[in-house]
C-alpha cells in the first residue's frame, strides 16, 4: 500500500480516497432518501383524521433538548477529527466518546417524546400524519442508533490499533455521517416542529 | 374464482404444482450432480466467494438469462390465454398473478441485472482498471440481488404471487384488497435487490470517476462507459425513492400505518407518485446502457469513429435530467388538472429531442461506413427502426388529451414493448454476443446467431404490432379474456404466434451457446472483431488482474489508434500487482437477508429479528476484519502472460 505522507492520514492511500468519495456519493443517496420522506410528510401532515394534529402534539421542550444535544455532538466530533489530524489519539477518543454520549442523550429524549405521543393517543397507526411523522423521525433516529454502534466499533479499533490510515479513514467517514444526521435534524427541527407549532 | 388466501403451499393449481415438482426435481439433480462431480469446492472458491468483477458479471448474466426464461414462460402463458376468446387456460386470479410477475421479473430481475452484468464485465476493462473500487461490496451487491430474485420467485409456490400489477397501485395493493402475502413478497424482495443495486451505483460511480487509466479524460471515455456513468447517477438518486416507497408499502400492509389508506388522512395517489418518480428513471436505467452498447457496436462494425461524440454525451445527460421530471405521464387520467398534465406532457415530449439526436448520430456513423453484418451489428441495425416506432407511439401517448384514448389499452402495452425489447433486450443480446469472446475466448456461432436474430426480430413484430391495432380498437390491458363478439380473436391469435416465434428464437440462442461451447474455434488474439476500446487490448479470456501493465491513453478509442498507428499502449516494466482477497461473507450475509426477508413476508417477528441481528453481526465482523488483499509477484504475472500467448 502506497502511503502519501503529504496528505492527511485519512486521505493518505488510494483506497482511502476511494472510500471517502464513495461515502460522499452514499450521502447523496441518503439526501434522496430523506427528501422523499420529507415529501411524504409534507403531503400528509394535514391528514390527521380523528387523531391529534401537529399543534396539539408538539411540545417545545424535548425538541429543544434534542436539538442542543445533537448540534453539540456535531461540534465535538469536529473537534475529534481536528485532534486526529494533530495525531492526538487520546483527545480524539475523548471527543468521540463525548459525541456518542450526546447521541445517546438525543436518543433517550426522542424515545421519551415518542412515549409521550403514544400516551396522547398518537401511535404510528393513528393517522397519515402520525405515520409520516414517526417514520421520518424514526428513520433519523434509527440512523443515530446505527451511528452509535458504528462509533463504538471505531473507537475500539482506534484504541486497539492506534491512528493508522485505516482507522483515521473510518473515523473521518464516520464524522461525515454524523454531521449529515445533524443537517437532517436541522431540517426536521425547522420544517416539521417549528412549522408545526406555528 | 379460487383465491389463494391463507395457503402456505399453493396446491390448488395443477400448473403451479407441476412447476413446483419440476423445480424440486431440478434442484435435487443439480445438487446430486455437483456432489457427484465434486464441484462444491470449486463453486465456493471460484464463484460464490469471488470478488472478480468479470465473474460477478457472468453470474449476473446467468441469473438474468434464467429470469428471461421465467418471464418468457409467463408471457407465453398470457398470450396463450388471450389467443382465443373465452379461453380457459388461466383464470382471472392466475392471469393477474402472471402479468404482475412477468412485469416485475422482466424489468427488475432480467433487464437490470443483464445490464449490470455487462457493466461489471466491461466497464473496468474499458477504463483500463484492475477491478472496481470496492470489490467486496460488488459481491454483496450481487448476492443481495440474487437473494431478492430468489425470494420473489418462490412466492408462487410458497404463499402466492403478488397480483396487483408490477406497479402495485394502492388501494388495490393494500391489505384489504390483496390479502395474501403476495404483495409482501413484492415489497421485501424488491427492497433487498434494490439495496444491492444502490451499492452497485455507488461502486461504479467511484470506479469510473477515480480509476480510469492515466490519460483517459472524461471526454476520452468510451461511450458505453459514459452511459454507465450516467446510469449510475440515476440509480443513486432514484433508488432511494423506491426504498422509501417499498418501506411504506410494507408498513401499511404489515404494521397498519395509514400512508396510502383510504381513510385517516391517507392518500392512495401518493403511491403512484412515489412509484413513478422511481419508475420512469428506472426505464432510463435500462435504456441508457443499451444506447452505450449500440454506440460501441455500431462504430466497431462500421469501422468509423462514433459520429457526434459530444452531442451523444450531452443528450444522455439531458435525458437523465428529464427522466426525473416526467413521472406523472403515467397517470394523466387520474384527475390532476389541465395545468399539471400540460407541464408533464411537455417535459415528456422534450425527451424525444435528445433521443432523436442519438438516432441521427448512429445513422451518420453508419453513413459511408464499411459495414460488416455480424450478429451484434444486426441487432443494432434492427434496433434503430423498431425503437423509432416505440418512440413515435411514445410521443402519441405523451399528449395528455390523446392519452385519454390510449390509456390502459393494449396500445400502451405495444408501445412499451416496442421500447423495451429493441431498446434493452436487443442491446443486451447484442452485447452478449459482442463481449462473449472477451470473457470466454471464443465467439458464438454466427450462423446460429443470425438465425436466432431473424426469428426474434420478425416474431417480435408479429407479436406486438397487432397490439397497437387491438388497443386502438379498445382492448384494455390486464384483461384475462374477452367475448367473441368483440372481434379481438384473430389479431390476438396472430400475436400469440409471434410470441411462440420469439420463444423459438430464444431457444436457438441458447442452443447456440451450447453449440459454441463445444465446437466454436478458440480465438487467440483477444481482439476477434478488430475493435476499438481498451477491453480488447488485453487477452481473451482476460487474466484475473485484467492488465499486466496499466495502459497509457492519449486518444478516444485508444486501442484502435494504437493498432492503426503502431503506437504502444504500454511502457515500462511489469510491476507486482495488488489484488483483493475472496470472501464468503457477502454470500453468508445475503443468506441472513434471505432469512429475514422470508420471515418478514409471513410476519414471523421473532425469527425476523434474529436474522436481522445476524445481518448486523456480519457488518460488525466486517468492520473489525483486517484484509489488505495480496500481491501477485512479477514472475507470476510474467508466467501467466507467457501462457496466454505473449505479453500484452
Ligand atoms: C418476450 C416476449 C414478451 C412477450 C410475449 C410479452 C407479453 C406481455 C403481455 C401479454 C403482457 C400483459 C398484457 C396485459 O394483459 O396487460 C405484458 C406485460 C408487461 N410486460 Fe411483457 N412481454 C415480453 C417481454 C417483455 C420484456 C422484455 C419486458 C421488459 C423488459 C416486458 C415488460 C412488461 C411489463 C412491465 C408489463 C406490464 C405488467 C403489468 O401490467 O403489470 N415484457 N407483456
Ligand atoms: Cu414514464
Amino acid at each position: 500500500m502506497k502511503i502519501d505522507e503529504s496528505l492527511p492520514l485519512e486521505y493518505s492511500t488510494e483506497e482511502n480516497r476511494l472510500k471517502i468519495l464513495g461515502f460522499w456519493i452514499f450521502l447523496g443517496a441518503e439526501i434522496a432518501l430523506f427528501s422523499t420522506l420529507f415529501a411524504v410528510y409534507f403531503t400528509l401532515h394535514n391528514g390527521h383524521g380523528d387523531g391529534p394534529s401537529a399543534e396539539e402534539l408538539f411540545k417545545i421542550t424535548p425538541v429543544m433538548i434534542e436539538t442542543v444535544l445533537l448540534l453539540t455532538s456535531s461540534f465535538t466530533i469536529g473537534l475529534g477529527i481536528h485532534a486526529m489530524r494533530l495525531g492526538l489519539k487520546k483527545a480524539m477518543m475523548t471527543f468521540f466518546v463525548i459525541t456518542l454520549v450526546l447521541g445517546l442523550g438525543f436518543l433517550g429524549t426522542e424515545i421519551y417524546e415518542f412515549v409521550e405521543y403514544i400516551h396522547e393517543g398518537a401511535t404510528i397507526q393513528t393517522s397519515a400524519f402520525t405515520s409520516s411523522l414517526m417514520t421520518l423521525l424514526g428513520t433519523h433516529g434509527a440512523h443515530v442508533t446505527f451511528g452509535f454502534f458504528w462509533g463504538v466499533a471505531i473507537l475500539i479499533q482506534v484504541a486497539k490499533r492506534g491512528l493508522t490510515p485505516e482507522t483515521a479513514n473510518k473515523s473521518f467517514i464516520f464524522s461525515l455521517y454524523w454531521h449529515f444526521l445533524d443537517v437532517v435534524w436541522i431540517f426536521i427541527f425547522s420544517f416539521v416542529y417549528l412549522k408545526g407549532m406555528m | 374464482m379460487e383465491s389463494h388466501e391463507q395457503q402456505f403451499l399453493i396446491l390448488n393449481e395443477p400448473m403451479i404444482v407441476g412447476a413446483m415438482i419440476s423445480i424440486v426435481v431440478g434442484a435435487l439433480s443439480l445438487f446430486i450432480g455437483i456432489t457427484y462431480f465434486k464441484k462444491w469446492g470449486y463453486l465456493w472458491r471460484e464463484w460464490i466467494t469471488t470478488v472478480d468483477h468479470k465473474k460477478i458479471g457472468v453470474m449476473y448474466i446467468l441469473v438474468a438469462l434464467v429470469m428471461l426464461f421465467r418471464g418468457g414462460v409467463d408471457a407465453l402463458l398470457m398470450r396463450g390465454q388471450t389467443a382465443m376468446p373465452e379461453n380457459g387456460l388461466l383464470d382471472a386470479q392466475h392471469y393477474n398473478e402472471i402479468f404482475t410477475t412477468h412485469g416485475v421479473i422482466m424489468i427488475l430481475f432480467m433487464a437490470m441485472p443483464f445490464i449490470i452484468g455487462l457493466m461489471n464485465v466491461v466497464t473496468p476493462l474499458q477504463i483500463g482498471a484492475r477491478d472496481v473500487a470496492f470489490p467486496r461490496l460488488n459481491s454483496v451487491s450481487f448476492w443481495l440481488f440474487a437473494v431478492g430474485t430468489g425470494l420473489f420467485n418462490i412466492s408462487f409456490i410458497i404463499g402466492g404471487s403478488p397480483d396487483a400489477g408490477w406497479s402495485a397501485y394502492f388501494p388495490l395493493a393494500s391489505l384489504e384488497f390483496s390479502p395474501t402475502v403476495g404483495n409482501n413478497y413484492y415489497a421485501i424482495s424488491l427492497q433487498i435487490a434494490g439495496l444491492g443495486t444502490l451499492a452497485t451505483g455507488i461502486n461504479f460511480l467511484v470506479t469510473i470517476l477515480k480509476m480510469r487509466a492515466p490519460g483517459m479524460t472524461l471526454m476520452k471515455m468510451p461511450m458505453f462507459t459514459w452511459s454507465i456513468l450516467i446510469t449510475n447517477v440515476i440509480i443513486v438518486f432514484a433508488f432511494p425513492v423506491l426504498t422509501v416507497a417499498l418501506a411504506l408499502m410494507t408498513m401499511d400492509r404489515q404494521f397498519g400505518t395509514k400512508f396510502f389508506a383510504m381513510q385517516d388522512g391517507g392518500m392512495d395517489m401518493l403511491w403512484a407518485n412515489l412509484f413513478w418518480v422511481w419508475g420512469h428513471p428506472e426505464v432510463y436505467i435500462v435504456i441508457l446502457p443499451a444506447f452505450g452498447i449500440y454506440s460501441e457496436i455500431i462504430s466497431t462494425f462500421a469501422r468509423k469513429n462514433l459520429y457526434g461524440y459530444k452531442s451523444m454525451v450531452i443528450s444522455m445527460v439531458a435525458i437523465s435530467l428529464l427522466s426525473f421530471v416526467v413521472w406523472a405521464h403515467h397517470f394523466y387520467t387520474m384527475g390532476h388538472g389541465v395545468m399539471v398534465n400540460s407541464v408533464f406532457s411537455i417535459t415528456t415530449m422534450l425527451i424525444a429531442v435528445p433521443t432523436g439526436v442519438k438516432i441521427f448520430n448512429w445513422l451518420l456513423t453508419l453513413h459511408k461506413g464499411k459495414i460488416s453484418f455480424t450478429t451484434p451489428m444486426l441487432y443494432s441495425l434492427a434496433f434503430i427502426p423498431i425503437f423509432t416506432i416505440g418512440g413515435v407511439t411514445g410521443v402519441m401517448l405523451a399528449m395528455a388529451s390523446a392519452d385519454y384514448q390510449y390509456h390502459n389499452t393494449m396500445f400502451l402495452v405495444a408501445h412499451f414493448h416496442y421500447v423495451l425489447i429493441p431498446g434493452t433486450v436487443f442491446a443486451v443480446i447484442a452485447g452478449f454476443h459482442f463481449w462473449f469472446p472477451k470473457v470466454f475466448g471464443f465467439r458464438l456461432n454466427e450462423k446460429l446467431g443470425k438465425l436466432a436474430f431473424w426469428f426474434i426480430t420478425i416474431s417480435f413484430n408479429v407479436a406486438f404490432f397487432p397490439l397497437f391495432i387491438l388497443g386502438l380498437n379498445g382492448m384494455t390491458r390486464r384483461m384475462y379474456t374477452y367475448s367473441e363478439s368483440t372481434g379481438y380473436g384473430p389479431l390476438n391469435m396472430l400475436s400469440f404466434l409471434g410470441a411462440v416465434g420469439l420463444g423459438i428464437g430464444f431457444i436457438i440462442l441458447v442452443y447456440n451457446l451450447y453449440w459454441s461451447i463445444r465446437y466454436s474455434p478458440r480465438d487467440e488474439t483477444g481482439d476477434p472483431w478488430d475493435a476499438r476500446s481498451l477491453e480488447w487490448a488485453t487477452h481473451g479470456p482476460v487474466p484475473f488482474y485484467n492488465f499486466a501493465r496499466i495502459p497509457q491513453v492519449n486518444d478516444l478509442d485508444a486501442f484502435w489508434y494504437a493498432k492503426k498507428h503502431n503506437k504502444p499502449l504500454w511502457s515500462g516494466p511489469i510491476e507486482k500487482i495488488h489484488m483483493p482477497n475472496n470472501s464468503g461473507m457477502p454470500f453468508l450475509m445475503s443468506g441472513a437477508f434471505f432469512g429475514a426477508g422470508f420471515c418478514l413476508v409471513f410476519s414471523w417477528w421473532i425469527p425476523t429479528i434474529i436474522f436481522t441481528i445476524l445481518i448486523f453481526v456480519f457488518m460488525a465482523l466486517r468492520s473489525f476484519e483486517q484484509d489488505h488483499g495480496y500481491y501477485v509477484s512479477v514472475e507470476e504475472v510474467e508466467r501467466i502472460e507467457r501462457e496466454l500467448g505473449g505479453e500484452k
